[in-house]
């Protein structure tokens, strides 16, 4: 007889809720009649979320003391739930921005039920606290992610962004894997603080384990240089699916390697901190050189996603308390922004039934001036403008690289910020500065779709990305709070 | 007192952004802001103590707590005059806007207001992070602000400004955080001295490039004369004391050492614009070149005042700061109205435009004799305290500046007898009217300051700094030093 785990449910809701959510919704794939299958799955889905959101406060209410659960294998700590929050948070926002996505009706029950199955591996994913339901989460938001790109086979591009996801992300997995396997031979040990008590510096296969486990977890988070699929997946997978992806798995990712790293492999902090301050530095100059040249708008918010894992990286590199700070306040905005972003670019996109670029968002703000605005301000958050969060999340970060004595990665970021002005601010001259008549394309005709729920969740990005720049203080209490569950 | 200057705008910008207003009520009500703004302003003039020196009508709220930053703003004497300066600016500028009547309205006149807030923003702040956000705020609306009602070539030049300034700027966020984190405050009034000439130098460098002095004034030919008059005039006449004011406030203040050390480069650089940017304006081939660049020199002369370090020039760089902003912010309004009859600010295609018109006439005349510093002008009086104080530090430096006077005296002589006498130009008709009453009514309050105080100069000369302590002690009206700290300056 297997003696079984005592079992804390509390601690899985948030997971449960959202892979409830995913069931109801596969069911209602098949169960509920055509007409209604959108409305019920899209429903069943942000309900999902909202629920696990809910449940994520509950527990980071009463999880003041993180601790161990189901076997230690869970995490129930505030890290996990304030990731958990952003996670929930982000996929209310993505099944808003999806719902008016135009997609074929056959599959979209199965793609909000993926959406929310997607949500629920995050959720497993950050309290992961062994090796084994490390891998088990990053499978499973990845495989989830995959077939989300592809599932619109009208989309051409979607079918290669899903392959190529696939393949690059199989093989990322892979690698962490490997490395996994090279750590626990090593060790003896699963769970990250059993490693870390294995205490075995400088330990030649520990160390190739470890460089796996980053690099395996760098693809997630699209960092230089394991960003070559960001670029084409962010492009070719439908516009909510991108959104989704740029809030959440980079989230996710940038979170659980800094768990990882911290709480598994504290006696190497002296090695990681340099490779990860160096795949900073990769990831800003890449990121920001390559998105100067893009034309098209979804392609320059994928190089900007990986020149802001760069910027997120410097604080996992600093490895200090205010570091972990600055990772999770900065997340927040951050998540906003890129969800805010990507939906506006999925509102001009059917606008117009082409793909977007800085050419055909001629005009925009003057036609639709709510998410012009909207645009705008999210151009200026990922710029470090104030009156976003986008600048105080950077004078966090600046402020841990300093504080750990890394001015020269201050003087990087800062100059990296320089540099992505001209592509950040050449949206907002798309926008505003050409005029309309300057648009070369005509659009597919009729007055623009109306989009209630896609506009809420613009709103509601917008509200996030500038309350964050006035309410600083509440949200670096919940950030310090979530960080302090590391051993910092 | 001091938040609601700052608020005032802000929320009547948010107003004007919501409600669906049409054009005449959104600048009605733009106009209406920008002149409360005036009148709270001079509220807070009757109430200022300048007996008393010292931080006043201050208010402090912790922002956040871990890194001790703060929401902490309040006015010093001489900030007073430039929060003055740039509420009267802008209310000009917003009247001229209204009566010019912009496209897209509302977008326009908020965009004005929420600047205005920033410049408030910045005068007052006494927070260093706080100070850097209101310094990159004014970026947001002036950026479009040029980029969308300025002329043919508007998008290169708000490229090229932005450029620019955010790559001072972030010099300078990186000067912040070093500064305020091996502080432990960023409180400008607690933060202590530092000896770092590489903290400084990030500071000089946003501040350089926005006054703009030489050689970082590649901007500003273009967004001067690509820019909507009115917005030209913000920029010279508010935007660039805000970087002067930087050089006061943070530069001199917090940073001694360097300020010895590097004073003569800085004069030097100073110095250069001061020469440079006066030969360029004798040259430049049209109105807005002439004030563009007469800017560039001045702003070096208010420099030179600045890192006189001494009791005359820091007295006067703030007089001449409130002059200068006066009488660019008329000379870029009179060109708006100028181009608006001629539909050309090429000097070659002006003349004549004395005869017939005696108000613009008058109203050009003032202004330029008033900048040309001809004694008895508060432009003079200006002038004359910086090459005092300027003196004390070398008497080469008094002779540079001396020699700038006369350049200045060759070109706005050249300007006003190529819009004003002459023979009519090419572009010059009899369709081309006087001012009328409404253009009147915008320059004649900022002709009245003018003259108010070539009147009495030194309402700003004898209130910008504590008489009881040498006002040289520009630390001393900020912080507690030792007097050890106050010698330094005097030295």
């Amino acid at each position: 007889m297997i003696q079984r785990p005592h079992i804390d449910w509390f601690a899985l809701a948030p997971v449960n809720a959202l892979l409830a959510a995913a069931a109801i919704a596969l069911l209602a794939a098949v169960l509920v009649p055509r007409r209604a299958r959108r409305t019920t799955a899209a429903t069943v889905c942000a309900l999902g979320y909202a629920v696990a959101f809910g449940f994520a406060i509950a527990l980071y209410v009463r999880s003041a003391h993180g601790h161990g659960v189901v076997a230690d294998a869970i995490r129930r700590d505030r890290f996990a739930e304030l990731a958990q929050m952003i996670v929930a948070g982000a996929g209310v926002l993505a099944t808003g921005i999806s719902f008016r996505e135009r997609m074929r009706d056959n599959h979209v029950a199965e793609y909000y039920a993926l959406l929310a199955a997607a949500g629920s591996g995050m959720a497993f994913f950050v309290a992961a606290n062994n090796l084994m339901t490390l891998f088990l989460g990053l499978e499973w938001l990845s495989i989830s992610l995959y077939i989300l790109c592809a599932i619109d086979r009208d989309l051409i591009n979607g079918l290669e962004a899903g392959l190529k996801y696939l393949i690059i992300g199989g093989f990322g997995s892979a690698v962490l894997l490997f490395g996994s396997a090279l750590v626990y031979g090593e060790t003896g040990h699963l769970d990250f603080a059993g490693i870390a008590s294995a205490n075995r510096p400088h330990d030649a296969l520990l160390l190739f384990g470890l460089a796996m486990i980053i690099s395996g977890l760098g693809f997630k988070a699209s960092a230089a240089p394991f960003h070559m699929w960001t670029p084409d997946v962010y492009e070719g997978a439908p516009t909510p699916v991108t959104a989704f992806m740029a809030a959440a798995t980079k989230t996710v990712a940038l979170l659980v390697l800094l768990r990882v790293l911290r709480t598994a492999f504290p006696q190497e902090a002296h090695l990681w901190t340099v490779a990860i301050a160096v795949i900073a530095v990769a990831s800003l100059t890449i990121g920001n050189l390559a998105a100067l040249v893009q034309r098209n708008v979804k392609r320059m918010l994928a190089y900007s996603s990986i020149s802001h894992a760069g910027f997120m990286l410097i604080a996992v590199a600093a490895n200090n308390a205010l570091g972990g700070r600055a990772l999770l306040y900065y997340l927040i905005p951050y998540a906003a922004m890129s969800l805010g972003s990507f939906a506006v670019v999925a509102a001009r996109e059917r606008e117009l039934g082409v793909p977007v670029t800085f050419e055909n968002l001629a005009g925009f703000g003057w036609e639709r001036p709510l998410l012009g605005i909207s645009m705008w301000t999210f151009m200026l958050g990922f710029a470090g403008f104030p009156l976003t969060g986008g600048f105080v999340g950077k004078f966090y970060v600046f402020a841990a690289a300093y504080r750990q004595g890394w001015t020269w990665l201050v003087i990087v970021g800062v100059i990296a910020t320089l540099v992505s002005l001209y592509y950040y601010l050449g949206v907002v001259r798309a926008m505003f500065l050409r005029r309309t008549e300057d648009l070369q394309l005509a659009p597919i005709g009729g007055s623009p779709p109306r989009d209630a729920l896609l506009q809420t969740a613009v709103v509601g990005c917008l509200v996030v990305t500038v309350g964050s720049f006035f309410a600083v203080q509440p949200l670096i209490d919940l950030a310090k709070h979530a960080a302090n569950a590391l051993p910092f | 007192m001091t938040t609601l200057l700052i608020i005032l705008p802000l929320a009547a910008a948010v107003v004007i952004w919501v409600l669906p207003l049409n054009r005449v009520s959104a600048g009605s009500l733009a106009l209406l802001a920008a002149l409360a703004e005036v009148g709270i302003w001079i509220q807070m003039l009757a109430r200022f103590d300048f007996g008393r020196g010292g931080l006043q009508f201050s208010q402090h709220r912790s922002w956040f707590s871990d890194l001790h930053v703060s929401y902490h703003v309040g006015v010093y004497a001489f900030s007073v005059w430039l929060v003055g300066l740039t509420v009267v600016v802008m209310a000009a500028c917003i009247a001229y806007a209204f009566w010019a009547g912009r496209e897209k309205a509302r977008a326009y006149f908020g965009l004005m207001l929420f600047l205005d807030a920033a410049i408030v923003g910045v005068f007052t702040a006494q927070d260093l992070l706080l100070f850097y956000a209101f310094f990159e705020a004014m970026m947001i609306p002036l950026y479009v602000l040029v980029g969308v009602w300025g002329g043919p070539g508007r998008i290169g030049a708000t490229l090229k400004f932005v450029i620019y300034t955010m790559a001072g700027s972030l010099l300078m966020l990186a000067s912040v955080i070093v500064y305020g984190l091996s502080k432990n405050t960023f409180d400008l009034t607690q933060i202590g001295t530092s000896g770092s000439t590489w903290i400084f130098l990030g500071f000089a460098a946003a501040f350089a490039i926005k006054a703009p002095l030489f050689p970082f004034h590649g901007w500003l030919p273009d967004a001067y004369r690509e820019s909507s008059p009115e917005v030209s005039a913000v920029l010279s006449g508010v935007v660039s004391k805000a970087a002067v004011y930087g050089f006061l406030r943070i530069g001199v203040a917090k940073f001694p050492g360097p300020t010895h050390d590097l004073r003569p480069l800085i004069l030097a650089l100073a110095a250069a614009g001061l020469v440079y940017g006066s030969l360029l304006a004798f040259r430049a081939p049209d109105f807005r070149g002439v004030v563009a660049y007469s800017s560039l020199a001045q702003m070096g002369l208010i420099t030179f005042g600045v890192f006189a370090v001494n009791d005359l020039g820091l007295t006067g760089s703030v007089l001449q700061m409130v002059n200068h902003g006066l009488i660019s912010t008329t000379l870029f309004l009179l060109a708006g109205m100028v181009e608006r009859r001629t539909t050309t600010g090429e000097l070659g295609r002006l003349g004549g435009m004395a005869r017939g018109r005696p108000v613009l006439a008058t109203v050009l005349m003032t202004t330029g004799i008033i900048a040309l510093a001809v004694p008895l002008s508060s432009a003079f009086a200006g002038e004359f305290l910086i090459l005092a104080g300027v003196f004390q530090r070398g008497w080469g430096w008094a002779v540079v500046g001396a020699a700038a006077m006369v350049l200045a005296a060759m070109y706005m002589l050249r300007l006003i007898s190529a819009v004003l006498h002459r023979d009519p130009g090419p572009a010059v008709t009899d369709a081309a009217l006087d001012l009328r009453p409404a253009e009147l009514g915008v320059t004649a309050p900022l002709i009245a300051c003018l003259l108010a105080l070539s009147a009495w100069p030194a309402a700003i000369s004898g209130h910008s700094f504590p008489r009881n302590v040498a006002a040289v002690d520009v630390a001393c009206g900020f912080q507690k030093l030792p007097p050890s700290n106050v010698h330094f300056y005097c030295r």
